[in-house]
């Protein structure tokens, strides 16, 4: 007991002394997961919305893909992103395997299928109602479209921040193909998993609690994005 | 010169179910129709076909301007605007929502400003520009509805049961702002409902529907 108190002093004093080599770590965590998100967003928000409002061959295919997709195991992801990358891969003459890239090639398929589901699920149960008004209003079909995609916005924006929490928290396919090098490609998650197994609990907790810390935000976020999309007085209409 | 509509023997069916049996009509002066009828008679359906939101199965729908027919695009289609009782609104405010006509016309700046305030104020919702636009109630959102339509002074103007859902003070509102719309002219309107008494009150012309026919004009 007392060794776990002991620990979580010293994690709250790394937390508060600013150390570098937590900052380094939580600051590479923010920039491959934002920089995954980023690109998963916008590769996500037009296929959802192509996927929503066109018609296209094998459009229930690709809905029930996306759909699949969403419960990816990490680890076959990281498995399937090392292959590609390793020396003697497709892709290896690139010499991406173990860096940042890597990792956020990997946490990008893991995030894109999180947004393209929940983007298509908004953009879906956009009332019928709002397309015909756009239109009767003399809108083009593109303008129908962003029209209906503004609506969803709330919606979409729940569905990045979902995205944001499940890549966040990733730990499998970016130990994988990111090897956990100190400095360059070790993130919280990493971090976490590494000082655990070396029983080194201060650094480990400290990360813990943050990470913690941006799950709660997120969390917030979402729920501040979701109660923001519903005006108070619409609920009773 | 001003749009005119005509409507040829137009039919639709719905799952095999025929909802409009040969129907013809002509809009040719810039008055007040009314299309009175029981509900299901196929009132909406034809409405939603003359403005362009459906094809019929059989039949043809032609405007013309001039002596000649006008094609059915983008162009034609800002000309006309339907309001459907259900109006389908933006999550946004109340301005917004009657500015959007203007903006995806490109009309920017104090002409929209200046457009959007007197639709605004023509419907009674000026004090309500800066609000939600979802908090309104059924009747502030039909006035919405009308406000978002004739701020692009539409050249043919279809309500589809404008009163429908709406109580009486609303109704009466509604009913003058159509009547102001008839007393300054240029614009045909077409309006259907299934109260006689409101057909009387507010059309030149009436037209009674049945069974998806047009039985008396």
């Amino acid at each position: 007991m007392y060794s776990i108190i002991e620990a979580f002093k010293k994690a709250f004093a790394l937390i508060f002394s600013l150390d570098s080599e937590l900052l380094g770590i939580i600051f590479l965590s923010l920039k491959v997961s934002g920089t995954a998100l980023l690109i998963a967003s916008f590769i996500g928000i037009p296929l959802s919305a192509m996927l929503g409002l066109k018609k296209i061959p094998a459009r229930g295919l690709l809905i029930s893909l996306m759909n699949t997709f969403m419960g990816l195991p990490p680890v076959v992801v990281g498995l399937f992103v090392y292959i590609m990358l390793s020396r003697s891969g497709p892709l290896g003459f690139m010499g991406l395997l173990y860096t940042p890239s890597a990792m956020i090639i990997a946490q990008t398929i893991l995030a894109l299928p999180i947004v393209a589901s929940l983007c298509h699920s908004a953009i879906i149960e956009v009332d019928r109602n709002i397309s015909l008004a756009s239109q009767t209003l003399g809108a083009t079909p593109f303008q129908t479209s962003i029209t209906i995609i503004k609506e969803a916005r709330y919606g979409i924006m729940s569905g990045i921040i979902a995205a944001l929490g499940r890549v966040m928290a990733e730990v499998g396919a970016i130990l994988i193909v990111g090897g956990n090098i100190a400095g360059y490609t070790r993130v919280m998650t990493t971090t976490i998993a590494l000082e655990t197994d070396k029983g080194n609990f201060e650094l480990a907790i400290a990360l813990g609690i943050i990470l913690l810390t941006i799950s709660l935000v997120i969390n917030a976020l979402l729920h501040l994005v979701q109660k923001k999309g519903i005006p108070q007085a619409a609920i009773w209409d | 010169m001003g749009l005119r509509l005509d409507v040829l023997n137009i039919s639709k069916s719905y799952d095999g179910k025929p909802v409009l049996r040969d129907c013809s009509l002509s809009f040719d002066k810039a008055d007040v129709y009314a299309l009175m009828g029981q509900n299901g008679t196929g009132k909406s359906t034809f409405l939603r076909i003359c403005a362009l939101l459906e094809n019929p199965d059989n039949g043809e729908v032609n405007y013309f301007s001039g002596s000649g027919i006008i094609s059915k695009d983008i162009e034609l289609r800002r000309r006309i605007t339907l309001v459907l009782p259900k109006i389908g609104i933006f999550n946004t405010t109340v301005f917004q929502n009657a500015a959007y006509g203007l903006k995806i016309r490109g009309i920017k700046g104090n002409e929209m400003e200046n457009r959007v305030e007197k639709a605004l104020d023509f419907v009674g919702l000026i004090h309500k520009k800066d609000q939600n636009a979802l908090t309104l109630s059924s009747g502030e959102a039909q006035r919405l509805g009308i406000a978002r339509a004739i701020v692009i002074e539409p050249e043919i103007l279809f309500l589809d049961e404008p009163t429908a859902s709406v109580d009486e003070e609303n109704t009466r509102i509604i009913e003058n702002i159509i009547l102001s719309m008839k007393e300054e002219g240029g614009s045909i309107i077409i309006i259907t409902t299934h109260d006689r008494s409101q057909a009387e009150r507010l059309a030149d012309t009436l037209l009674i529907m049945r069974g998806g026919t047009i039985i008396r004009s």
